[in-house]
């Protein structure tokens, strides 16, 4: 439903374009677009004003009105800002020595806090610490079940008092427990409280003094509204906050209120929660998440995994093999490349331009599976020689498959017509093959070629040297 | 002075700021100009009612002053009180029960959004209406929640269904609609568990678990009720819209109503799809449930902010 900001942008300065003069006038115009976008991501509507004050002193300082491409100049200039805004993040835990490093973790009821105990865990699990769990949240009914259970999930022993309904103590005694077992990291789950709820801000402010924290996280959901003003202030109003968790981010929330609990609190944003399995906590980026609070799309991310899966030797093999011409065994190998990856849908939601397109296309990640199927009802010359597969074999291949000729031939059909376009891609920069293979899997899982808009997506985005040398001349 | 800065700075402001009221900034006599009209859009922006609802009400407000509707300040908020309050006819907001057998409401929401307290408090608020409430613990993913819905049942003195955490949600249904006709029950209560609109397998297995439920009572759920954290932004619309493709959702319950967040997005949520609202919760006890009253939460939306808001 959100019109990503680039394209509200080229919106507005298409329509000055053919007039042949931009006014100041517009570029308030194009600050209006960014003023609702940052509404629609929830950033805080005080937070969203001076925001735009400081942008609209900024485009005019930069001459956007003399640019040629005045809505990429302005979209730097905003996300730029919004970068140096929510950033700097470090994600690092300053542990300390001796130990234990005493975490207490606080937030709203629902925010997430002990599923985030239990990221947090095999988070430092992983940077191999020793650390142990404290159910202090007494209020909710089976919490402490709950943090047991993840505690088992994660191999990390959990330190629970039941029947007891002082929190402060139990924490208290929790800490005692883990200096004795020799645990470096203590991490002190507490109760979901209302920011407004006197009684329970004590109570967290009591707990704080009695263990002394190390470090004081304050848990928000990314999906919540303007109110995420109200919590991190009155959180850090009665907590020394060091950082800010966001969860939920595997919503397709846009998550304004990262920006606006980082300016209100001056905290930084330490782990963004993007699922609910307790390895699904990431280290926060300030590039990324301001891509998206603009709506736009998440390119790091998506670099960073595809390099993940690809080493540079295999990419090299396979540029060679693009250059050459695709098989389809090549196709396989691909498509399980992406799927390790992640899902489909997570993947092209962070190629800048597909994510708004995106909304409302449904990638059914099951479609993959089909055309693993398939091939693998071919013959090895098949694979290689798909242009052979006449209506005979191609029945043979869909029984095969449990699928039907009609999604054999599918199948075919977009491979044929994305071998073409891959031969073109071969002397492309990693990412850029990226982009390509996630659009060649894309066309494949919707049956069709991806729909260009103005010309490709991949001509579009890739400036050629020549290309290069002429935009320079003309800004010249 | 980096934006930083200057937002600290006024901070102390802010503070007042952020919980300035509609009144307050409608002093009597005051000319009715773009500025005035700005502060009202910020003040409904900062509600979480959404750029494009809070445009839309901006536009009635100006319509109804080009054509004399109102002509002072103070009539601004009665105006819009009156506007909103026709959102949520009383009819829409009304529960609907089985004409004969069990009435079964399913109860889905994200994840924290406050599903299984509202299951407790809609169970508390029926139990007492003198109804035969079952609950069943479909909610057989997040650790402990079975626990945490069987603790429930048991200081509510009402019978639970439940399996293993882990086991199909569906099969859970299955048996729970088998135990509400079986024991002649009232009210079958369904808890589900926690998903994001995101996630398009869990999306399909809510709709499985509707889909269970009729094929053992055919005209039934009766109600399926959004849960929403009232400090939800404008991500609820996207969650409204998505659920209701997957099952048919007759109405929102707006839990945590008590913090400092109004829940204004309930306004946005009916300006893209027409969902009533039907419950209110206001605290963590099973008794702090409130049937919706439309009056009673513009009310709130345009006065004071609770007096903890101002600091």
């Amino acid at each position: 439903m959100f019109d990503s900001l680039s394209q509200r942008f080229q919106g507005v300065f298409h329509r000055l374009r053919g007039r042949g003069r931009i006014s100041e006038d517009n570029v308030a115009d194009a600050m209006r677009e960014v003023r609702t976008a940052l509404l629609e991501a929830d950033v805080h509507v005080k937070v969203v004003k001076q925001f735009c004050d400081e942008i609209m002193a900024k485009a005019l300082g930069a001459k956007v009105i003399e640019t040629l491409h005045p809505e990429q100049v302005m979209i730097k200039i905003v996300h730029d800002e919004l970068v140096q805004l929510m950033g700097p993040a470090d994600p690092r835990i300053p542990f300390v020595t001796p130990g234990p490093t005493i975490i207490l973790m606080a937030g709203l009821q629902g925010s997430g806090k002990t599923t985030t105990c239990g990221k947090l865990s095999q988070y430092v699990t992983a940077r191999g610490k020793r650390p142990m769990l404290i159910a202090a949240d007494l209020k909710r009914p089976a919490a402490i079940d709950q943090l047991e259970v993840i505690g088992q999930q994660v191999g990390v022993p959990v330190y629970t008092e039941r029947g007891h309904l002082n929190a402060v103590k139990v924490a208290r005694n929790g800490i005692i427990e883990a200096r004795k077992a020799d645990r470096d990291v203590v991490i002190v789950d507490t109760a979901g409280r209302l920011a407004i709820d006197e009684e329970l801000m004590a109570e967290i402010a009591q707990i704080e003094k009695a263990v002394n924290p190390t470090q004081v996280y304050l848990v928000i959901d990314a999906m919540t509204g303007q109110d995420a003003v109200n919590t991190a202030q009155r959180f850090n109003e009665r907590l020394e906050l060091d950082a800010l968790i966001l969860t939920k981010f595997d919503s397709d929330t846009r998550g304004g209120a990262a920006l606006s609990a980082k300016t209100i609190s001056g905290k930084p944003i330490k782990f963004i929660g993007v699922g609910e399995k307790l390895d699904a906590l990431e280290e926060f980026h300030a590039e990324r998440i301001a891509g998206r609070i603009l709506g736009m799309g998440d390119v790091v991310t998506l670099v960073e995994k595809a390099q993940q899966q690809y080493d540079a030797q295999e990419a090299e093999a396979l540029q060679k093999k693009m250059a050459k011409g695709l098989n389809l065994e090549d196709f396989l190998g691909q498509m399980r490349k992406l799927k390790s990856m992640g899902s489909m849908k997570q993947i092209m939601k962070m190629i800048p331009g597909l994510g708004s397109e995106l909304d409302g296309m449904e990638i059914q990640d099951g479609e993959l599976d089909k055309y693993e199927a398939i091939i693998h009802s071919m013959t090895i010359k098949e694979r290689r020689r798909p242009e052979i597969i006449e209506a005979s074999r191609r029945r043979r291949i869909a029984r095969g498959s449990g699928t039907d000729p009609k999604d054999v031939s599918g199948l075919i059909k977009s491979f044929t017509q994305v071998r073409g376009m891959m031969k073109a891609m071969s002397s492309m920069s990693v990412l850029d093959r990226m982009r390509s293979v996630t659009g060649f899997a894309r066309a494949a899982a919707s049956g069709q070629m991806p729909k260009m808009k103005g010309g490709s997506t991949v001509t579009k985005r890739r400036e050629t040297r020549k290309d290069k040398r002429k935009r320079r001349k003309k800004n010249r | 002075m980096g934006l930083f800065d200057r937002f600290k700075k006024g901070l102390a402001k802010t503070r007042e700021k952020i919980a300035r009221t509609f009144r307050s900034v409608l002093p009597f006599g005051r000319k009715i100009d773009d500025r005035l009209i700005d502060e009202l859009e910020e003040t409904m922006l900062a509600d979480d009612m959404g750029p494009a609802a809070t445009a839309l009400l901006i536009a009635e407000v100006r319509k109804a002053y080009k054509a004399g509707q109102i002509a002072e300040t103070q009539e601004i908020i009665p105006f819009l009180q009156q506007h909103i309050v026709s959102f949520w006819p009383e009819a829409d907001r009304q529960l609907r029960f089985a004409p004969s057998g069990p009435t079964v409401i399913l109860v889905a929401g994200v994840n924290g959004s406050g599903k299984t307290t509202s299951v407790a408090k809609l169970c508390s608020y029926l139990s007492k209406q003198g109804k035969k409430v079952i609950l069943a613990a479909c909610d057989t993913y997040r650790a402990a929640a079975v626990a945490q819905l069987t603790e429930w049942s048991r200081r509510l003195g009402v019978q639970i269904v439940k399996h293993d955490q882990g086991a199909d949600p569906g099969a859970v249904a299955y048996d729970a609609c088998d135990a509400a006709l079986a024991r002649q029950a009232d009210v079958l209560i369904v808890d589900t568990a926690g998903r994001l609109h995101t996630q398009s397998h869990l999306m399909r297995e809510l709709g499985k678990i509707e889909r269970v439920i009729q094929k053992k009572m055919p005209d039934a759920p009766h109600e399926v009720l959004l849960v929403l954290d009232s400090t939800i932004g404008q991500n609820a619309i996207n969650q409204a819209k998505i659920f209701s493709e997957h099952v048919k959702v007759t109405g929102l319950f707006l839990a945590k109503l008590d913090g400092s967040a109004k829940g204004g997005i309930v306004i946005g949520i009916h300006d893209q799809i027409n969902i009533p609202v039907k419950f209110v919760g206001l605290g963590e006890t099973p008794d702090d449930i409130e049937p919706f009253d439309p009056a009673a939460f513009v009310q709130a939306l345009f006065s004071e902010q609770s007096a903890d808001a101002s600091g």
